[in-house]
């Protein structure tokens, strides 16, 4: 998701300057994304320079009000209509560490799974800490927040435990030197006849 | 601070020689007024053992159970029997609602077994089906009632009279995910009022609900995940 995206949905719900839209942001999103009044601001000239808000006059206490325009709201209603691609998340980290773990002579991959799992399991019980505190009718959408993250975590969990398993039954093929020597094909040979 | 269950060094091996199975290797764990402990792992891990052992449904080979100081070893058969009546609840699986009984019957049961007169027994059972929402079905049998319903009402039997000790295994069983997660909640809520309980559980979102959770592997403790301390930090790391 992109900040602008995130402004101009708020900016739906009626005109805002920038520390309402900073405070209405992190509101929606329980906090799991703080931004600083910097980004918003710039966000909002990007979007101003692509016609997407207009300013308003200042009030009389200085601050700028914006407003979504026609164009803001179609780009809105495209966003919300279009799946997010996968291609478009930061790749991850822990797979690749994991792949990498297995092929690096030296390290304890069930080690590595175990710490791994006992640090997201933790997390799953923060997120479900805060959601069993989290019980009046207008916590909904923060609970569906961390109802994502109880999900992504406990998704987690699982392929840390099928990596596991997967470990269990793995046998490490015989690791060949990079340059075949003569008298190593020779010996092989000799084993496998045997 | 001692803990209301106690294992030390718990041991359980089925069978001898070569054939011998060891379901648990060693097992230490306390489990404190006030705090539930999930116990996770695959299957054959040693799960539903520990459990078992730690309900005095069976005994160990090695080691020591003990509940609120008193070690189930040393108890004769009608003592632990009497113990697991008054002290221990538990959620299993498959209810084992007794189908010729009603809802606040079931409940009853278990405190008109330990002595407790029909009249209290039925006053306690209907107070601890309210507290678990279903106090409108309590003359209803098991087959009229919902199998969210019916779980409840299995809750209610293991929580009902001064147990001190809740064990439930996978107690969401074949639940959809909004009535499993209302059983956790209430488990979660007897705990916070000062049981202990363990839960056992292959699902990390249940595991979730506890304030530890521990893993078994082989029939070994291996893990534990540390205290909670709150959750900034890993708020303010998911801003990416």
């Amino acid at each position: 998701m992109s900040i602008r995206h995130g402004l101009l949905a708020l900016l739906e719900r009626g005109q805002m300057y920038g520390y309402q839209l900073r405070a209405a942001f992190e509101e929606s999103t329980g906090s799991t994304w703080p931004l600083n009044i910097g980004q918003v601001y710039t966000t909002l000239a990007r979007l101003e320079r692509d016609g997407l808000v207009r300013p308003l006059p200042e009030n009389e206490s200085g601050q700028r009000p914006y407003e979504i325009t026609d164009a803001g709201r179609a780009d809105l209603t495209l966003w919300f209509a279009t799946p997010i691609s996968r291609a478009d998340r930061p790749r991850d980290e822990l797979s690749i560490k994991l792949a990498l773990a297995l092929t690096t002579p030296g390290v304890d991959v069930r080690a590595v799974v175990q710490t791994q799992r006992s640090a997201t399991m933790r997390a799953l019980q923060e997120f479900t800490r805060l959601k069993y505190a989290s019980d009046k009718p207008e916590d909904l959408p923060w609970r569906l927040v961390l109802d994502a993250m109880i999900f992504q975590a406990e998704a987690e969990v699982r392929w840390l435990d099928h990596c596991e398993t997967s470990l269990v039954r793995h046998r490490p093929a015989p690791v060949r030197p990079t340059t075949a020597h003569p008298e190593a094909v020779d010996r092989a040979g000799d084993e496998a006849r045997r | 601070m001692s803990g209301v269950l106690e294992l030390r060094e718990v041991h359980r091996t089925h069978g001898t020689g070569e054939a011998a199975v060891h379901a648990l290797r060693g097992v230490s764990l306390t489990v404190r007024a006030g705090e539930l402990v999930a116990v996770m792992g695959p299957s054959g891990s040693g799960k539903s053992t520990l459990l078992a052992l730690a309900g005095g449904l069976d005994r160990p080979t090695g080691g020591e159970v003990l509940i609120e100081g008193e070690a189930l070893g040393g108890l004769p058969a009608r003592e632990l029997a009497r113990l697991r009546r008054r002290r221990i609840g538990y959620v299993f699986q498959d209810l084992n609602l007794l189908g010729s009984l009603t809802a606040v019957e079931n409940v009853a049961l278990p405190l008109e077994l330990d002595g407790t007169g029909v009249r209290a027994a039925r006053r306690l059972a209907l107070a601890a089906l309210r507290e678990v929402e279903v106090a409108g079905q309590a003359d209803r049998f098991p087959d009229q009632m919902s199998g969210g319903q019916q779980q409840r009402v299995a809750i209610a039997r293991a929580l009902v009279g001064e147990r001190r000790l809740v064990l439930a295994d996978e107690p969401t069983g074949a639940l959809d995910s909004q009535a499993g997660e209302a059983v956790l909640h209430l488990l979660r809520s007897r705990v916070d009022e000062g049981a202990a309980g363990v839960l056992v559980t292959h699902e990390a979102r249940h595991a979730g609900w506890a304030d530890r959770v521990v893993f078994l592997r082989d029939g070994v403790l291996v893990d534990s995940t540390a205290p909670l301390i709150g959750i900034e930090h890993l708020l303010s790391g998911s801003g990416r």
